[in-house]
């Protein structure tokens, strides 16, 4: 019996997981500062 | 020329040993967020960095377990996560324990934060631990001591990250979340001790604090470098989700300012 699929499949979902975490977080912090960056703007024009 | 992360000694409102200033000082959202602002890179740098070298050492580089063949690779991601799991619930009492006790600003929406990403570690734990049990048990999971402490870690994780959201008033989940968060550490040592406590499936220990470790320095150095990028990657995404955090509540408060929420009210 092989054990590489066991292998891949820890590093794969290990992987993905750290991936799909790390680019939801940018895409948060992203799109908070852009937001608040254009409130910001409203604010200051008003 | 830069200014120093380390809080002003001269300031007279800044009381205690460094440990205790550094959180004072930093329990200024805006302060926060500039020293993250630096901090982020750095850290996010060096975790891709070690954890890269200490994967590839592990998968490609390290021997095979004389036992367990080439299996004892998944070892590379199994012992992070599990590390991770663990201290990450601790961060988390200690944020419940600054936000009941000191009612540090900073310390529910940081809870909050550390919840998620724990939750995944401990889930990565269990599925790994699963994966590499399946080829060396015969199974993906027994009723062990230690693989049901995990079990009920994640259970703890879930939980908390229920209770933020459980009520109409965040103030109360958070409060509530945190005494969870602090009666939950009771699971910290029997997950540490139950390798020796009861007879278990699961190997016991091979790095401990106290004794030298017992595994090959050909196995201890890539799993060192996969710990500490594991580590240092927790930490990046957690205050990459802190900053995000500090400035949502920004937004609402500018977006709603009639229900203005201040960043420590009960």
């Amino acid at each position: 019996m092989t054990h590489l699929p066991f292998i891949v499949a820890s590093y794969g979902i290990t992987l993905i997981t750290i991936i799909v975490l790390s680019v939801g977080a940018i895409r948060r912090l992203r799109r908070a500062r852009a937001q608040l960056a254009s409130l910001e703007k409203i604010t200051h024009q008003s | 020329m830069t200014r120093s992360l380390l809080p002003p000694r001269s300031s007279s409102t800044l009381q205690g040993n460094v440990f205790s200033r550094f959180f004072h000082y930093y329990a200024n959202p805006g302060r926060f967020l500039h020293m993250g602002t630096r901090v982020q890179p750095y850290l996010t740098y060096s975790a891709l960095f070690f954890t890269f070298i200490g994967l590839v050492w592990g998968l490609f580089f390290s021997p095979p377990d004389w036992q367990q063949g080439d299996t004892v690779r998944i070892m590379y991601v199994h012992v992070p996560t599990a590390i991770l799991a663990s201290s990450g619930y601790a961060a988390l009492a200690l944020c419940g324990l600054f936000s009941l006790v000191w009612q540090h600003p900073l310390a529910n929406l940081a809870a909050a934060e550390i919840g998620p990403v724990g939750a995944c570690a401990t889930a990565l734990c269990l599925v790994t631990g699963s994966l590499w049990g399946k080829p060396m048990w015969g199974t993906y999971w027994v009723w062990d001591a230690r693989l049901t402490s995990v079990l009920i870690l994640f259970f703890l994780y879930l939980g908390h990250i229920s209770l933020i959201h459980a009520f109409e008033d965040q103030q109360h989940g958070y409060q509530a979340a945190a005494i969870l968060a602090l009666a939950g550490v009771i699971d910290l040592p029997i997950i540490k001790f139950s390798v020796d406590w009861w007879n278990t499936l699961h190997q016991p220990d091979s790095i401990t604090l106290t004794k030298a470790p017992t595994i090959s320095s050909s196995m201890l150095w890539p799993l060192a470098f996969s710990m500490v990028g594991f580590f240092l990657g927790f930490c990046a995404i957690v205050l990459a989700r802190l900053r995000a955090a500090i400035l949502e509540r920004r937004i609402r408060n500018l977006l709603f300012p009639s229900h203005h929420q201040p960043f420590n009210s009960r």
